[in-house]
Formats: structure tokens, sequence, C-alpha cells
């Protein structure tokens, strides 16, 4: 055994030399699994010289890095086509060349329906209201004027304030919903329960709640909170199903941000004659709060970009009074409201698309992603700032 | 709960007849581990009694048991014995580790003040006690400060953080932290393990004169620590305490083999 290895160590020798000589040729491949074996000795020959890799071994690599190339390319040009589309689309409806440059009438008022008609040789457009003040200015003049081609488009006048003002509140709402089940699931799980194989089991069914296709929050929301509670079609059922499709991602954060709470803080308090309860309010909670908020702040993005939650469960097609035209408090609290994305979703499928239309299409689309993105990145720049704050 | 703390374990000044902590043949265990056994020991009132062995032997097992901090770790339970302080069995139904341990303060190996400001690390203990009147507060902080030597190096600064002082100042605010809740027993888990020879010195010198109110168990790994602070000394050695008494005696003519071994450095 032991004269066996200084005897293949010296077998080394000549395959290490030849790897060098061969090397050349391009026939090195068929000696490459000698190469691990090269010794240390082999690089104190002064004739070693490292081999080159083979031809083929050289255009396979080729031909890797210039597929990946390509397919990131691919991955952003289809972002960009996407992207661009929305913003050029958008971009007529949102902005304007007049000062203040931004359609303030898209971002303060309700969606309306659009009418084109003929008038005089001239294709008007109005919407509701102007619409109409413009046929009663006519009918003054002419009882029996009737607009002539008249088409009409719902949804595609107006603004969309009421369904900015309603994913907000759902975002909100649904966040708030969220971070309390969520901090206190952490909590509980964290400080509280002896750790076993019961908080591995109950761990586990709050990550696979992370796989659960969103359709099937919004059909449980249904069934649950507005069907079974009888909430209706409302922003509280909006707010637990939306709660509870965002709680793993929560709930996950809090219990990483709990961990990462130095067990020295929870001793010290301890010594100190606190008890549990107030080791939790006094240091544990303060110290992971930042953790906490900074993690699950990207599931603000995600509440607020979902359609398929709230569909069955908060939004509405089309309600005119807003979210605080209520008259008794208790109905914010059970009232439907318009939310961007299930518009979104309304405006492209439901009606028509053609260049009337699309205005509102485009536009709401990029008022949409303009807010998630905002969304986005004030919770990163905020993970900064309480990142930067952490000191321990 | 606070009538039995009042009845016993308080009023540090009396010293009754005897020692103020008596421990008698303790077994302890971490779930099936063994990490003492048949441990008796008795602890002197105003007095620096430390803890010596080598690492692993059980120094801050034992420490823990006094403030009951092992009951925080699964499966960690006396098997057998018991610990009496004053002449309260600590560890009976009756007794509330969270009072207990607002009279037998603890200070730990690595300094670890909450991320707050200087003062609210001090007024910690005293506002979850309930103590919200801010004059007591300042001058119960202050008292602190001034116990634990720390005043004078930040009485102009008590509002920055406590992560900006050094890491003695930190040790010492730390301690000031546990003289807060005015404990008649301070236990110390190697408190200079981290600290340079100035700063320890300067610990070592609190130890002096906080003995004078306080009855204090210090565990170190330094026998010169050891000599230079303690009165008595007990060492151990695999979870079993080998031999306790006047830390001078167990220096220089120690009654056994091993003991003798370790304080001159031969092994551990
Ligand atoms: N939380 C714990 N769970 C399980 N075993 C533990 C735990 N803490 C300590 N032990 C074990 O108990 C024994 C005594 O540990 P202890 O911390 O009391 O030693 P020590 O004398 O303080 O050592 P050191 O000088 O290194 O601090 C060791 O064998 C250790 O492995
Ligand atoms: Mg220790």
């Amino acid at each position: 055994m032991q004269t066996n290895v200084p005897g293949k160590n010296s077998g080394v020798q000549p395959a290490a030399a030849a790897l060098g000589r061969d090397a050349g040729n391009g026939g090195c491949e068929t000696l490459l699994p000698a190469a691990p074996r090269v010794t240390p000795t082999s690089f104190a020959t002064p004739a070693f010289t490292f081999p080159q890799r083979g031809r083929w071994v050289k255009i396979r690599e080729k031909i890797a890095t210039v597929a990946l190339c390509c397919a990131t390319w691919a991955v952003l040009l289809c972002g960009f086509a996407i992207l661009g589309t929305i913003a050029v689309k958008g971009a007529g409806t949102l902005f304007k060349t007049t000062p203040p440059f931004i359609n303030m009438d898209f971002l303060t008022r309700a969606p309306e329906t659009l009418h084109v008609f003929e008038d005089g040789g001239r294709t008007l457009e109005f919407g509701d209201q102007a619409f109409r003040e413009f046929s009663a200015s006519k009918r003054v003049e002419d009882p029996t004027w009737a607009p002539k081609n008249e088409r009409s488009f719902v949804y595609s006048a107006g603004g969309i304030f009421p369904n900015i003002v309603g994913t907000l509140l759902l975002a909100a709402g649904s966040m708030a919903v969220a971070l309390a089940l969520g901090v206190s699931t952490a909590v509980y799980l964290n400080e509280y329960a002896r750790q076993g194989r019961l908080v591995e089991i109950v761990r586990l069914a709050i990550l696979n709640l992370a796989g659960v296709p969103s359709i099937v929050f919004g059909l449980f929301g249904y069934g649950m909170f507005v069907v079974f509670f009888g909430w209706n079609t409302s922003l509280m059922a909006g707010w637990f199903t939306l709660a509870f499709m965002v709680l793993p991602v929560v709930a996950t954060a809090a219990e990483e941000a709990l961990k990462a709470v130095p067990a020295g803080f929870r001793e010290a308090s301890f010594a100190l004659g606190a008890t549990r309860w107030q080791t939790l309010c006094k240091t544990v909670l303060p110290c992971a709060m930042p953790g906490i908020l900074t993690s699950s702040i990207l599931g603000v993005a995600r509440v607020a970009g979902e359609t398929a939650p709230i569909m069955f469960t908060a939004a509405y097609v089309l309600r005119d009074k807003l979210p605080w035209e209520v008259s008794r408090v208790a109905d914010f609290f059970f009232q439907g409201v318009m939310a961007l994305p299930y518009h979104i979703y309304v405006v492209s499928s439901k009606i028509p698309q053609n260049e009337y239309t699309e205005r509102t299409q485009y536009g709401a689309t990029l008022v949409f992603l303009l807010l998630v993105a905002a969304i986005a990145a004030a919770s990163v720049i905020l993970r900064g700032r309480l990142r930067r704050r952490r000191r321990w | 709960m606070s009538e039995t703390r009042n009845a016993t374990i308080s009023e540090p000044a009396p010293v009754p007849a005897g020692p103020l902590i008596k421990i008698e043949n303790l077994d302890f265990h971490y779930g099936e581990r063994k990490a003492l056994e048949d441990v008796s020991l008795d602890i002197g009132a105003n007095r620096v009694t430390a803890f010596i062995g080598p690492s692993g032997c059980g120094k801050s097992t034992l420490l823990r048991c006094l403030n009951r901090m092992n009951d925080l770790i699964p499966g960690a339970c006396i098997r057998r014995g018991s610990i009496r302080i004053g002449d309260l069995n600590i560890n009976e139904g009756t007794v509330d580790p969270v009072e207990l341990r607002k009279r037998v303060g603890m200070v730990f190996q690595k300094s670890n003040p909450f991320p707050k400001s200087i003062y609210e690390n001090i007024a910690y203990g005293l506002r979850i006690q309930g103590l919200h009147d801010r004059h007591v507060l300042n001058w119960r902080v202050e008292e602190s400060l001034r116990a634990a030597a720390l005043w004078d190096e930040v009485k102009d600064r008590l509002e920055s953080s406590a992560f900006d002082l050094s890491g003695g100042q930190q040790q010492r605010l730390c301690i000031a932290r546990a003289l807060a809740v005015q404990p008649a027993i301070l236990l110390m888990d190697e408190p200079c393990s981290a600290l340079d020879p100035v700063a320890t010195a300067k610990i070592e010198e609190l130890v002096h004169e906080l003995k004078h109110s306080y009855t204090i168990v210090i565990v170190t790994h330094s026998m010169q620590q050891a000599s230079r602070v303690s009165d008595q000394t007990a060492f151990f050695y695999l979870g079993r305490l080998i031999e306790h008494g006047d830390t001078r005696q167990i220096f220089t003519q120690p009654a056994n083999k091993r003991t003798e071994d370790y304080v001159n450095g031969r092994f551990g």
C-alpha cells in the first residue's frame, strides 16, 4: 500500500510532460483526465508548460457564450418592446405639450364614456358630460338634432382617479393586515413556541402559501369573506384576501428579522428582570422592525399589482362615489372600490381596441407601471436608509 | 411574588449568619448532557467569589443557575440538589424568575448594550419596573453610572448611542445597567475577556469598590485576575467542583493536585 503511493506519483511525471508536448495539436482532450493528478513536483520541472485548450473546446465555449449573450439580448429586447410600447402609447394620454405637461384630467377625474360623432363635417369627441351639454345646446337651436354616426366607447374618456385611490387604499390596508398577522405569527413561532416538529410544519405551510396562484386566493377570499362572512364585495374582503397572499412574504421576512436580533439583547433584557412580553416590546421588536419593514415592503408592489385576488372580492368595474363619500364610518370598510389593475383588465378585454380606446388602455397601464415602480423604488430607498441605521 | 422577595433575598446589608448563597448537591443537565455534577458551594455575602476552571467545565452554567437564566434554554434543567439564596430555594414554584433576576444582576462576557442611548440603556431596567418619574430616573442613572466609574466619561453625552463607547466603556455601561436595578448579587461572566489591560484594570478596581455593597460572583480565565479581585475561589473541572476556599490558599497551597496544576498553568 505504502510503496504504491510514490510509484503512482512518479507515474504522473511522463503524463504531465506528454500533456505539454501534445497540447499544440489539439490532442490534449484524451489526456485531460490526467490533469488533476498532476502533483506539485511536476510544477517544479522547468520544462512544464500549460496545455492549450483544444479547438473543439474553444468552439463549444464560443457557441455557449454567443447563445447566452443572445438569450440575454432577447430578454432585454422583449422588455424594451413591452415597456417601450406602453410608454410611447401611454405618454400621449398622460403627458401633454403645454404646461403643466401632465394631463391632470386623466389623473384627477373618473372614467367616462367617450362619444365620437360627426357634426358639421367635423369629427367630435366628447366625454359624457361634455356630450350632454353639447347636445343640449344643439337641441335649443334644433329640437330634432341627433348626433350623426355616433359611436360610444365606455371608460375611454375622463380619467382614472378612483382607480388610483382604490389601489392605494387596497395596498395600504392589506399591508397593515398582513403585517399584523405576519409579525404576530413570526413572533409566536420564533419567540414563544417550543421549537420542534410542529413549528417546522407550520413554517412549511406558510412557505407553501407563497406557491399558491393568486386566482386561488381570489376564489378563497370570495368564498370566505364575500359569501360566508357576508362582507360582500368590499375593501375588507380585498384587504384580507391580499393580506393572505403576501402573508408568506411578510411572515418569513419577520422571522428572518427576529432571528437577526442578537441573542445578547434578549439575554440582557431578561437578566434585568424583564418579562418575555417586555423584552419583546422594548427590545426585540424595535430592533427587528426595520428589517421587517424593509423586507415586507416588497410585498406592497405585489399587492398593488395583483388583479386576480381582488376581482371577486373588492373591485368594482365602475363606481360613481369615491371611497370617502360614505354616510357612516363603518360603510367605508364595506364598500367596493375601483382598482387600477382590474380597470386595466376591464378596458383591455371588455371593449374593442381602436384609436379611441387605446388612450385609456395605454394611459392607465403606464400610470399603473409608474405607480408600482414608484412604490418599489421608495421601498428600496427606505430599505437602504433603514439598513444604514442598523449598527450591531 | 414581591412579598416573598422582600421577606427573604433583599436587604443585603445585615448579613445573616452563614453564607448568602448556598448550593447543595447540584446536578444540572442540558437535555441528556450532564453539565454539573454534585456541586456544593457556599458563597459569602459582600465578598467576591471567583469561578475558575478550563473551558467547558460548567462555570457559566452554574452562574446562570443563580439567576435562572438557564430557564430560557429548552431542555436545560436541574436534576438534583438545590440553590438557596438567603433562606429561599430559588427553584421553588413560588419563586418568579423575573423577580429573582431583579435581585440577581448579570454582566455578560460580550458587552451587550441595547441599541439605544446611554441614558436609555441604564433606564431600561427601571422603566420595566414601572418607574417613569423623570427626576428619579435621572438620579438613578447618574448614581449607577457613578457606581460603575463611567459618569465622568459620559455625562456630557448621555443621549448619544451606547455603541459610540469603547469596548471597555460599553462593558462598564453594562455593569451600570445591572446596578441600576439595585440587585443584591452581581454575576459576572468573564467580564474582561474582550478588553485590553487598561480597561480590565478599571473593571477590577470597580469590582473592589462594588463588593462593599454587593455580593459578586465572577467567572474568569485569568489566574491573575482571580487572585487580584477575589476573596474566595472555586475551581471546577469537568462539571465538578474540585476545590474551593480562600483565594490565597487556592493559589498558594491548593489541597488538590489538579487545582495546583491548573493555577500554575500546567493544563487548561
Ligand atoms: N445551551 C447549551 N446547550 C447544550 N449544552 C450546553 C449549552 N451551554 C453549555 N453547554 C455545555 O455545558 C458544558 C458547560 O458549559 P459552560 O458554558 O458552563 O462552560 P464554561 O465553563 O463557562 O466554559 P467557558 O470557560 O468556555 O465559557 C459544556 O460542555 C457545554 O458544551
Ligand atoms: Mg463560560
